[in-house]
């Protein structure tokens, strides 16, 4: 493993521990595995969705479909165990089987017809969610004995902090992620995709196997996220989780993946997502600071991040044209 | 050698687009244990066989057989898994992921349905190891040469196939120390028995290598035959279709330089870690050709001269009086003008027509304050499409549906229409087909006849040799020596290089430069 492609890791993984020290530094509380909990728990349904992403993006594509998804979800499972008296895993089930397939769909219109990914999920965006508007327009409330217990259930570490099963799912999600992309063939396809998709075809990778089933991963993940997301509001709501494509895009991007496909690790993503929420229980403690203040913070770590990758790129060219002149 | 049973036979291979015959009833017979040259001239069918071989495309009519059974490759993947392996002329591999990635994609060793990097590591070591190519397979594809990408590239390929390995112009991107190698590998696989079909523009490798060659022309076969006995003006004329005058048969005859006007003159100008300082002076209707191994200084030598790079020493003057170039534009102030080598890269404009690519320079002489109008530049660029005979339906076309030659002819002219007094070519029939090479030698000729002073850097020598009034030799980042018209020759030219290479300093000749490749990776 070359040093140039862990570096934006590395880098991810410095500003992480940094961004922490200081914030110990200024409020030792924060020290406490009640703030890793909550963390986790509280970004656990992008944390989830954002695993998805990593795989659009490494593919050089991208997913801006996933917000309206989870909203979807949300609001079908509401009204499925609600109003329809479906019984809960059921639901979760049919609603899980309905994001996969959706995804599927998009990802072969993109293959097939030869459709920018940017269109196609756009599209998926305005469908996903004028569908979940379809089901209600108000915020239903979800009141199923399953999902008490699912709320209920935690593993309490050392320090009082609780690591609830939302929380672990997202860990879960992230140890099958990172097994998904560098241990199966899949992943090392998308990889090949993202580096040269013409390249890839020739060498064999069926790329629309491959580009169906990037998206459809997705999707699947966006309802998982969707499902974290009820289980964490106990509702479901249409206008929910708009713009959460943004803060995956964004949390992918700061844990050092490429935009442009190719290069990047799930695990960075979890750093990104970690650096967000850590900002934001930072301004959370502070008490007197704007919580747009997060949204400014995020801007100027992708702003860093995007001159950083353009800086490796631009560096690893000059190398290799000191190494070969003509 | 008796070839009762061929390894892979085509018969009356046929293919159409759209109406276009680019194929018609081609016959085609590879033994094992042979290298088989496949050559032609662009668009002569070269690529459409290869492809209908490998899957890529699916023939109309005729048949394939392989160890003589009959074999319809469905697809590339297909083809591999019957035996048949491609190396294309882009390296097709995927530069982002390691070596053994790129060693494994679509077959990566499995352990308890989890894909085992340690064993593809492994194993690529021990694959590569055949090659002798000792590098770091776990680093990524991207840090290493090209001549090393195209190992591991034909090291997948023969690991994937093993039967019939298809190369298409591989040493297109290698320099001569790099396709010697990759030739000591070619002759190593052929040993072992695999059938090899070589693709390349170069004569010289058609024979260094080869067993026998086929020819196509206009998408049907003229002939194959043995490469021994074969003599090259044969070769080039069935190629061609025609009989032609041996080209490298008449050098230009020597130039009495004191009766010809200097037009620049550089004095120890170099820049440090690209040239070392030379003297060159150009005189009006003359052809300086600059020879020397890839990486020896030449498309340094023009960047200073033509002030894309700025030397960190000695003196330029045009006309008698000192000048610094500080960017091109200066330089084509004075009335200079460079064909770059990568044309794609440096030179064409692909979604321009041909007449925006030829006004281009032009334009950006007068500043774009002052247009040329919409009839000037329709004259200017009819006047460059017939004088060097640009084939192209009309003017309007984008520049990127013409073929090689003829866009390199567009890059000439955009260049002649400023009128240039000094005119530096960079490789200008890199890649190009026979014909338009010939016309490419012709109009150089016929520019230094109307006073024009050029700069022809080339590996081809037998072109050189046709055009060049003096051939400047460089070696090792170093102008090495001159050679005067009448002295010229390939053999002379040879010389001068390898004894360039040998003098130099330290262990960085003509073998310093093999073995550095081979200890590539180690760093």
């Amino acid at each position: 493993m070359t040093s140039s492609r862990l570096f934006p890791l590395a880098t991810t993984f410095v500003i992480f521990l940094i961004a922490y020290g200081l914030c110990i530094a200024e409020f030792p509380n924060m020290l406490s595995t009640r703030v890793v909990g909550n963390l986790l728990t509280d970004n656990a349904f992008l944390g989830i969705a954002a695993v998805g992403m990593t795989f659009v993006i490494l593919s050089g594509g991208i997913d801006l479909s996933i917000g309206s998804v989870i909203a979807f979800t949300g609001v079908f499972l509401a009204v499925a165990m609600g109003d329809w008296g479906l019984p809960p895993v059921l639901a979760l089930v049919i609603v899980l089987v309905l994001t996969t397939a959706f995804g599927a769909v998009m990802g072969a219109m993109i293959h097939y017809l030869a459709m920018p990914p940017f269109i196609v999920t756009l599209a998926g965006m305005f469908f996903a969610r004028g569908m979940a508007f379809l089901l209600s327009i108000e915020s239903v409330p979800i009141r199923v004995e399953l999902y008490d217990t699912l709320q209920g259930l935690y593993f309490r570490m050392p320090g009082g902090g609780r690591l609830s099963f939302v929380g672990l799912s997202m860990l879960a999600v992230v140890l099958l992620g990172i097994l998904i992309a560098h241990f199966t063939s899949f992943g090392r396809n998308v990889y090949a995709i993202g580096g040269n998709r013409q390249s890839a075809e020739l060498m064999g990778v069926p790329i629309a196997r491959t580009t169906i089933l990037i998206y459809a991963l997705s999707s699947f993940l966006a309802g998982l996220a969707g499902i974290a997301f009820s289980l964490y509001t106990s509702a479901g709501y249409s206008l929910a989780a708009v713009g959460v494509e943004l803060d995956a895009i964004a949390a992918v991007v700061i844990g050092g993946t490429l935009l442009t496909g190719g290069s990047g690790y799930v695990a960075g993503t979890l750093l990104g997502i970690l650096i967000m929420g850590l900002i934001q229980t930072y301004i959370v403690f502070d008490g007197t600071l704007s919580s747009w203040w997060t949204k400014i913070v995020i801007g100027l770590l992708l702003f860093s991040f995007i001159a950083l990758q353009r800086g490796l790129v631009w560096l690893s060219a000059r190398r290799r044209g000191a190494a070969m002149p003509a | 050698m008796a070839r009762s049973e061929p390894l892979l036979r085509a018969e009356g291979v046929t293919k159409e687009f759209f109406g276009v015959t680019a194929l018609s009833n081609v016959d085609f017979e590879l033994a094992a244990g042979e290298i088989h040259a496949l050559v032609g001239e662009n668009g002569a069918g070269k690529s459409t066989l290869i492809k209908i071989l490998t899957g890529a495309y699916r023939r109309d009519r005729g048949k394939i057989t392989l160890e003589g059974e009959p074999v319809d490759p469905a697809d590339v993947k297909d083809a591999q898994k019957l035996g048949i392996g491609t190396v294309y002329q882009e390296v097709n591999l995927l530069p982002n992921l390691t070596v053994a990635e790129n060693l494994f994609l679509g077959r990566e060793p499995k352990r308890f349905g989890l894909t085992s990097h340690r064993e593809a590591n492994r194993r690529s070591r021990e694959i590569l190891s055949q090659y002798g190519l000792d590098i770091d397979v776990t680093a990524v594809l991207a840090t290493y040469s090209v001549a090393v990408r195209q190992i591991v590239a034909i090291a997948r390929a023969v690991d994937l196939s093993g039967k019939v390995l298809i190369l298409d112009e591989p040493t297109a991107s290698l320099d001569a120390a790099e396709v010697t190698r990759l030739f000591a590998i070619l002759e190593g696989l052929k040993a072992r028995g695999l059938g090899i079909v070589f693709i390349t523009h170069f004569f010289d490798q058609v024979y260094r290598i080869a067993d026998r060659v086929t020819i196509l022309r206009n998408g049907q076969k003229v002939a194959t035959r043995p490469i021994e006995g074969l003599e090259r003006l044969e070769l080039v004329s069935m190629m061609l279709g025609r009989e032609l005058k041996e080209q490298e048969a008449h050098a230009a005859e020597p130039v009495d330089y004191s009766r010809k006007p200097v037009i620049a003159s550089f004095q120890g100008i170099g820049k440090r870690g690209r040239i070392a300082p030379f003297d060159l002076t150009m005189h009006a209707g003359e052809v300086v050709g600059v020879a020397g191994l890839l990486g020896s200084g030449r498309t340094e030598t023009a960047e200073l001269m033509f002030g894309i790079a700025q030397p960190d020493e000695g003196r330029i003057s045009v006309d008698g009086s000192p000048v610094s170039f500080s960017s091109p534009r200066e330089a084509i102030r004075h009335g200079f003008g460079f064909c770059p080598e990568d044309r794609k890269l440096d030179g064409i404009v692909e979604d321009l027509s041909v007449r925006e690519n030829v006004i281009l320079a032009l334009q950006a002489r007068r500043g774009w304050a002052k247009p040329l109008s919409r009839k000037e530049q329709e004259e200017i660029a009819d006047r460059y499409i017939a004088a060097l005979d640009i084939r192209t339906s009309d003017r309007e076309k984008p520049i990127k549906f013409l073929s090689g030659g003829n866009q390199q002819k567009v890059i000439l002219a955009r260049w002649l229409a400023t009128d240039p007094r000094l005119l530096i070519l960079d490789e200008p029939t890199r890649g190009i087909d026979v014909g338009a090479h010939a016309e490419i030698i012709r109009l150089i000729g016929e520019l230094r006849e109307r006073g024009m002073s050029l700069l022809v850097i080339s590996s081809e020598l037998e072109e050189l040799v046709a055009y060049a009034t003096r051939v400047r030799v460089l070696a090792d980042r170093r102008h090495t020596g001159e050679l005067e018209a009448g002295a010229i020759t390939p053999d002379t030219i040879m010389r001068a290089i390898a004894a360039g290479e040998d003098e130099t300093p330290g262990d960085r000749g003509g073998q310093g430069r093999a073995t550095e490749i081979m200890a590539e990776g180690a760093a």
